[in-house]
């Protein structure tokens, strides 16, 4: 055997990786060249993006987001837990629900709700409280209705899935240490489910914040709302669709780290065998 | 002899066309330890389980404390009992499985406090001070703080021992509690049992501990095809059994 201690060490060259960010790097360059000489005033995209309406755009589609997504899940939650019950109407009521809201596209359900007046001018119950509907029906109240409505029957399965991904022992256990189903369900079977089902309830998240743009339709101010508004009059089409593209983006990506910090405090304690 | 704490006759029960139970009477007296041996499919889970009302009966009655399981007599009829009630009769009995079923998301303290603060509404730092008690009791205290994946399996099924005495059962229900455990952890959890079984626990154990029958039954049951094939004292039934079908199961087990 020869001495190998004064030798030093020549790692592998990685040419294929040296070639294609060579050719990445030209292909960058030449859409960044196209779109430098190309029509865009890019002075108007740095100007409107922070202009009023449109703040107030980014902030009508963030809340909407929340408010929505929030009543999407207590539906999915509620609608998950009918669908498991040994009552037979309330899985009736679930399945319904579900092949209703996921059978039709959401920006026909947005058109349905915001027009309700068409079909009942009131609301309400005559000597206690009744209103006009088209008082009630707001471009919000609808656009949350629509959205919040539809993701709910989307949730209820990705709910669904997670309550059954934990295992059965644990529902037997706890019914004999003298729980109720409902009981366990609370607080032995959801924690453990939400593992599962917060991964892709993030990506619904994600969708969710694209989905508030069809709301546009029934004059809700969210921030392609905005753009569109400002584009009509100044005609600058493409450079109010950038600055909708890019607050899209900052929005989502603000949201990923959120989703880790999710997901570690529900791994607690099963998050050491991943 | 008093009566017993618990009393079952003539219990069927078929999954489909499978028949589990073929009409099982059983009595249990308080402070005994009965163990029930059998093959696999030989319905001595499937009796474990009827005994808590996880699996429900097809016919026949089983009485714990002298109160009908399941059923109410109403005038001349049976009237099965709501979820709240059999959640109510399951208090009496506490239940180890064959795979732990530790609660993933607690740690070992919070997986026995659970019931007795949900389920029977005790404050947490009463609980907290019986669990510590009870962690002790089964050699764990040091491990209050972690949760069952972090646990080997003869610590889960210990501090699963210990998340049933905290209801403050009557009757503890041990369903084949060492034969998921590697076998230099069964010991461990074999020594929980008898320091309880010698404590005056009433307890039915489905095991294929031989040993551990021998050494601590009051009572072994063989069980073949749904049915009580023979029952007696451990030195009669895995000693000198009467039956064939027991022989059998004996000789197939030791060899």
């Amino acid at each position: 055997m020869s001495d190998l201690a004064g030798l030093s060490l020549v790692r592998p060259r990685h040419w294929g990786r040296w070639a294609t960010a060579a050719v990445l790097l030209g292909l960058l360059g030449l859409v960044a060249h196209a779109f430098a000489v190309g029509q865009i005033e890019w002075d108007f995209v740095w100007r409107f993006l922070t202009v009023r309406s449109i703040l107030n755009g980014v902030e009508n589609t963030v809340v909407m987001s929340i408010c929505a997504m929030a009543l999407g899940i207590a539906l999915g939650v509620g609608v998950a837990v009918m669908r498991m019950s040994p009552n037979p109407v309330l899985r009736s009521v679930a399945l319904a629900y579900v092949w209703l809201f996921r059978g039709m596209p959401v920006i026909l359900q947005l058109l349905l709700w915001f027009n309700l007046a068409l079909v009942f001018p009131m609301l309400g119950w005559p000597g206690i409280w009744q209103a006009r509907t088209v008082d009630v029906m707001t471009p919000f109240f609808a656009a949350l209705l629509g959205l919040g409505i539809n993701q709910g029957a989307y949730t209820s399965e990705v709910v669904r899935a997670g309550i059954l991904s934990v295992d059965v022992g644990q529902l037997e256990a706890a019914l004999a240490i003298g729980m109720t189903r409902l009981r366990a369900l609370r607080r032995i079977i959801l924690p453990q489910a939400m593992k599962v089902v917060i991964p892709p309830l993030g990506n619904e998240f994600i969708g969710m914040i694209k989905l508030t743009s069809l709301a546009s339709v029934i004059q809700f101010a969210e921030v392609l709302h905005s753009a569109q508004n400002i584009y009509y009059a100044n005609s600058r089409v493409i450079e109010l669709l950038i600055v909708a593209g890019l607050w899209y983006l900052a929005i989502v990506s603000l949201l990923t780290p959120l989703q880790m910090l999710l997901e570690r405090r529900f791994a607690r304690g099963l998050g050491a065998r991943r | 002899m008093s009566a017993p704490l618990v009393a079952v006759r003539n219990v069927r029960k078929s999954f489909g066309s499978f028949q589990a139970l073929a009409g099982v009477s059983l009595d249990v007296q308080a402070g005994e330890v009965l163990c029930i041996i059998g093959a696999s499919g030989s319905g001595k889970t499937t009796l474990l389980r009827c005994l808590n009302q996880l699996v429900s009966i097809d016919e026949g009655a089983i009485w714990i404390g002298g109160e009908l399981q399941g059923r109410r007599i109403v005038g001349e009829k049976l009237h099965a009992l709501g979820e709240t009630q059999i959640a109510r009769q399951r208090l009496r009995t506490g239940m180890v499985f064959q795979r732990f079923n530790l609660f993933g998301h607690l740690t070992a303290l919070e997986n026995i406090i659970e019931g007795p603060v949900q389920v029977l509404g005790q404050s947490r730092t009463a609980a907290a001070q019986t669990a510590r008690d009870l962690l002790d009791r089964v050699g764990l205290a040091s491990k209050a703080a972690n949760y069952p994946a972090e646990l080997s399996g003869g610590q889960q099924q210990r501090v699963a021992i210990a998340r049933a005495l905290a209801m403050k059962p009557e009757l503890m229900l041990f369903d084949e509690p060492t034969s998921a455990l590697d076998p230099e952890l069964v010991g461990e959890v074999l020594a929980v049992m008898q320091e309880l079984a010698r404590s005056g626990m009433t307890m039915i154990v489905v095991t294929h501990e031989l040993g551990f029958a021998r050494e601590v039954a009051d009572r072994v049951v063989f069980m073949d095809q749904g049915a009580i094939v023979e029952s007696g004292t451990a030195a009669e039934v895995l000693g000198s059994p009467r039956e064939a079908r027991t022989r059998e199961f004996l000789s197939a087990v030791i060899s």
